[in-house]
């Protein structure tokens, strides 16, 4: 047995029952299962037997999230690099100025590049674990229920989804917000009916507009402003994204401004082939997202507009500016909060794809829908697998009258 | 033909009379416990807003707009100050006759409605439509458009209601949220996901 186990086994009896820490029980038991397989196993009639449990289908998505980690680093480390290099500055201010001295403010030099970017993501998802934590311990503490890793999803999505310059006390009332009302008070994980993080998300885009929106938050240099494509796009179209030296690759792989982990389709296309192969999202949803966005999209090329340089925009621009596959690949394809039926999650996907593009094209207040798409077919889910629940009772019916 | 149906779209999701204005409160969190009782009272919504708003269009038009009984030669006479309680009245006499049409041609529709027809009366929703159609200016054809909207934009959002709250039937609230308490939230929170269509211009 390895030293760890032992010493968690020692610890044990304070915090079982009847033990000084018993309170305390779900932080050991969150520790414990984390760092190793819980012993229970089902008994008696169990219906559904699967090797993946809960807390590894969790592990599993976090894991899946990695890729675009990894390009948020990069890019907001490699963006801030740039709107250094375009202000003219040599050194930064503050303690991220102490440290990145030492590696440089080159946008060519990978290292540079990555350790600015740790330089803000971290912060950011330090805080959100710090503060997200604190509420899902809290609840499990006081409710008696275990603390779930759904939250370490909710957390690295979450923190993904933010502009790199959001201060930091907004980060903690956003996942606040989120893991609370979002999730905790309907009982935890899988008892939620909207998405936690993208609740979090939404509410700190109406709460703080300011810090959300604009040109100014979508790079980490204070100072520098810049919009993100999706931002030029609702201005002037593909036109002016092309004018402002963004060509479609550099948004496939991810080399734009944006919200931190949002840029890379490529990384988020990495992400979403994990998910589907180990069978934790729905290629149904995933389809039909596409399949809703190229139809809306193709119908408003055909209508055209002489005002609206957006109706113009093809379907393979809009997969690959903003948010659309960070939120295609993790958020809409979320089992908890989409739909349960299989043709309901192909209802559920067209519904997202056809919002998104209708609220990027149509609605002048949100240049990016997919956030709202999203929250917005997670409450339509529940009466989708109804309908499509009904109509295949009303169809067998029919069939053995 | 385009304005009507912008004026449609407007009223069902826009300007969503549940979760845009918080309108009709009361019987939208009593009445979304069950998907079917939802539907049900939705659907009378829809008749009773198709037929009252432009009811008390015509009512408004010809009868309290200032100068409004010029076509009975009666000039300058001004009874917008009666409008609120005149709609009041409208709504109550026609669910009352619509009751009793329904009780004697069609009884299984009146027995599907049951309790909600009574209850549409006092329904704020009901009242706002026509209060809405006064203050905009909105002509017959338009009242007609907006009733039907607005209709069925609340009874599209009292559905989606039910069946989040039928899926919250299998989540563990805590003690002193149950029942009101986190349908309210609940409200609050698609009211958020509604919040995708506001900005847009029709």
């Amino acid at each position: 047995m390895s030293r760890t186990r032992q010493f968690l086994d020692k610890l044990y009896p304070f915090f079982d029952k009847g033990g000084k820490l018993e309170k305390l029980y779900p932080v050991y038991e969150m520790v414990d299962t984390f760092l190793y397989s819980p012993p229970d196993v089902a008994t008696g009639a169990t219906h559904i037997r699967d090797a993946v449990d809960l807390k590894r289908v969790m592990t599993y998505v976090w894991i899946a999230a990695l890729p675009c980690l990894v390009m948020a680093l990069f890019n907001t480390g490699y963006q801030a690099n740039l709107a250094m290099q375009a202000l003219g500055l040599d050194s930064a201010p503050g303690w991220r100025g102490a440290i990145q001295n030492i590696f440089g403010f080159n946008p060519n030099n990978p290292v540079s590049d990555l350790v600015h970017g740790a330089l803000y993501f971290f912060p950011i998802y330090i805080v959100t674990i710090v503060a997200g934590g604190l509420w899902e311990v809290l609840f499990a503490v006081v409710r008696k229920h275990e603390v779930n890793e759904g939250f370490f999803v909710s957390s690295i999505l979450f923190a993904l989804t933010l502009p790199p310059n959001t201060p930091l006390w907004q980060v903690a009332i956003g996942i606040s917000f989120g893991i609370v009302i979002g999730k905790e008070i309907f009982g935890g994980t899988g008892k939620n009916f909207l998405n936690p993080a993208l609740t979090g998300r939404a509410f700190l885009y109406f709460a703080y507009p300011a810090s959300m929106s604009g040109d100014a938050v979508w790079t980490a240099i204070d100072g520098f402003s810049g919009a993100t494509a999706l931002g030029l796009g609702a201005l002037g179209g593909v036109d002016a994204i092309k004018e402002a030296g963004i060509s479609w690759w550099q948004t496939f792989f991810g080399f734009e401004r944006g919200s931190l982990g949002e840029t890379s389709t490529l990384a988020c296309l990495l992400g979403a082939a994990f998910l589907v192969y180990t069978r934790i999202a729905s290629w149904r949803i995933i389809a039909g997202v596409m399949v809703g966005t190229i139809v809306t999209t193709v119908i408003l090329n055909i209508i055209g507009s002489n005002t609206n340089a957006m109706f113009a925009m093809p379907w393979y621009w809009h997969v690959t500016l903003g948010g659309f596959a960070f939120g295609t690949a993790y958020m809409a394809t979320d089992p908890v909060s989409a739909a349960h039926t299989n043709v309901g999650r192909w209802i559920f996907g067209i519904l997202i794809g056809f919002m998104t593009v209708l609220i990027r094209v149509i609605n002048p207040a949100f240049p990016e829908g997919i956030m709202l798409a999203i929250l917005f077919a997670n409450i339509f889910a529940p009466l989708i697998d109804y309908v499509v629940i009904k109509a295949n009772i009303s169809r067998r019916v029919r069939r053995y009258a | 033909m385009e304005a009507y149906i912008n004026l449609f779209i407007k009223s069902v999701f826009i300007e969503n009379m549940a979760l845009s204005f918080f309108l009709g409160m009361c019987t939208f969190i009593a009445v979304s416990k069950k998907i079917e009782t939802a539907i049900g009272l939705g659907i009378a919504v829809v008749i009773v807003q198709t037929l009252t708003v432009p009811a008390n269009n015509l009512i408004y038009s010809y009868l309290l707009k200032e100068n409004a009984l010029a076509w009975a030669g009666i000039e300058g006479v001004d009874l917008s100050f009666i409008a609120l309680m005149a709609s009041i009245g409208v709504i109550a006499a026609i669910v009352q006759i619509l009751e009793m049409v329904l009780d004697r041609f069609f009884p299984a529709l009146y027995n599907a409605l049951g309790i909600f027809l009574p209850l549409i009366t006092v329904n704020c929703a009901i009242l706002a439509g026509s209060l809405f159609m006064i203050e905009r200016d909105y002509n017959f054809k338009e009242s007609v458009v907006y009733g039907i909207g607005s209709g069925f934009g609340w009874a599209l959002a009292i559905t989606a209601m039910a069946g989040v709250r039928e899926k919250l039937k299998y989540s563990d609230v805590p003690a002193g949220l149950r029942g009101l308490g986190i349908t309210f939230i609940t409200a609050g929170l698609m009211a958020l996901g509604f919040m995708a269509f506001s900005g847009i211009q029709l």
